[in-house]
């Protein structure tokens, strides 16, 4: 584990860089064939609205795939997570047309857990359309 | 219709191994658009440390969500599956994943509720290697929306 952040150098409250990430169709279509979750609520519109959707969505482990991305890109090496968790607040919904949806990731040091073991919590917050997709996002994070 | 709280604590066979490939990473990390050379470049993830391309912290859900499949679908709990949502998702990790390992998933059911009509199924997921040592937990809760009134 090689995390190119030092534990001395961050403190609560210390930001980490925000990203935003763009989901279109073909995106699901794409992480439905990787993760092997082809529940049709995340490509077929008509049986999404048939189940009370408004409309496509984003799988929810999706969006916890890239929320962590503010986390992995910042340490460096991804395997500096040592915890990760989500509740799964709101859906983002993803409509056919040439924009898709964006989720807007941000997140911060909540709270410095053990420093011998160097490692500290960041709190995530993941938007769309001005509402927060997951609640209770938490990684723990171990650092140089 | 509430869930049998007899299946609490109930623990379901290992699956059979599920072994890591490369090339499954690289799909997965493209899928994610996520670059880091640490998922597709051996050469970087062994300058990290690791023993070859490590997968992305989400990657294991698949597995885990697999296994789980073994609980959600057995016929004696009663889960209505068209009505499941995912609720809530969490992993802890001992060291991440990477290309060659060989994976077993030993699911145990944690608690069952009733929420305001709604089952509440929390399921563990252990991920161990052909060796036996612990990689991942995964902790999955499903919730099946009450159905509504006739």
């Amino acid at each position: 584990m090689a995390a190119k952040i030092s534990y001395a150098d961050v403190e609560v409250g210390t930001e980490l860089p925000a990203q935003s990430f763009r989901v279109d169709r073909a995106t699901l279509v794409r992480y439905a064939g990787a993760s092997g979750d082809f529940n049709p609520i995340h490509w077929n519109e008509k049986f999404a609205k048939e189940v009370g959707l408004p409309d496509v969505i984003a799988h929810g482990m999706f969006t916890m795939a890239e929320a962590i991305r503010v986390v992995t890109d910042w340490a460096g090496d991804p395997a500096a997570v040592v915890e990760y968790g989500v509740r799964f607040t709101k859906p983002v919904v993803v409509p056919n047309d040439d924009k898709g949806a964006v989720i807007e990731v941000s997140g911060k040091i909540a709270a410095m857990l053990d420093d011998e073991a160097r490692t500290v919590r960041v709190d995530l917050v993941a938007m769309n359309e001005g509402r927060k997709v997951l609640g209770m996002s938490r990684a723990v994070v171990r650092l140089a | 219709m509430a869930l049998d709280q007899s299946f609490v604590g109930r623990i379901y066979p290992a699956t059979d191994p599920y072994e890591v490939g490369r090339e499954k990473i690289r799909e997965f990390a493209e899928a994610v658009g996520d670059a880091n050379p640490a998922y597709t470049d051996s050469a970087a993830a062994v300058a990290l440390g690791h023993p070859d391309v490590i997968a992305p912290p989400t990657f294991v859900f698949a597995i885990t969500f697999k296994a789980a499949g073994k609980v959600i679908e057995d016929p004696q709990l009663g889960l209505d599956y068209s009505r499941v949502v995912h609720g809530d998702q969490k992993f802890v990790y001992t060291r991440p994943i990477h290309a060659g390992d060989r994976l077993t998933v030993t699911s145990t059911i944690e608690s069952i509720k009733s929420l305001a009509g709604n089952d509440v199924l929390s399921v563990r997921g252990e991920v161990h290697d052909a060796d036996g040592g612990h990689v991942v937990t995964a902790y999955t809760t499903l919730v099946a929306r009450a159905a509504e009134e006739a």
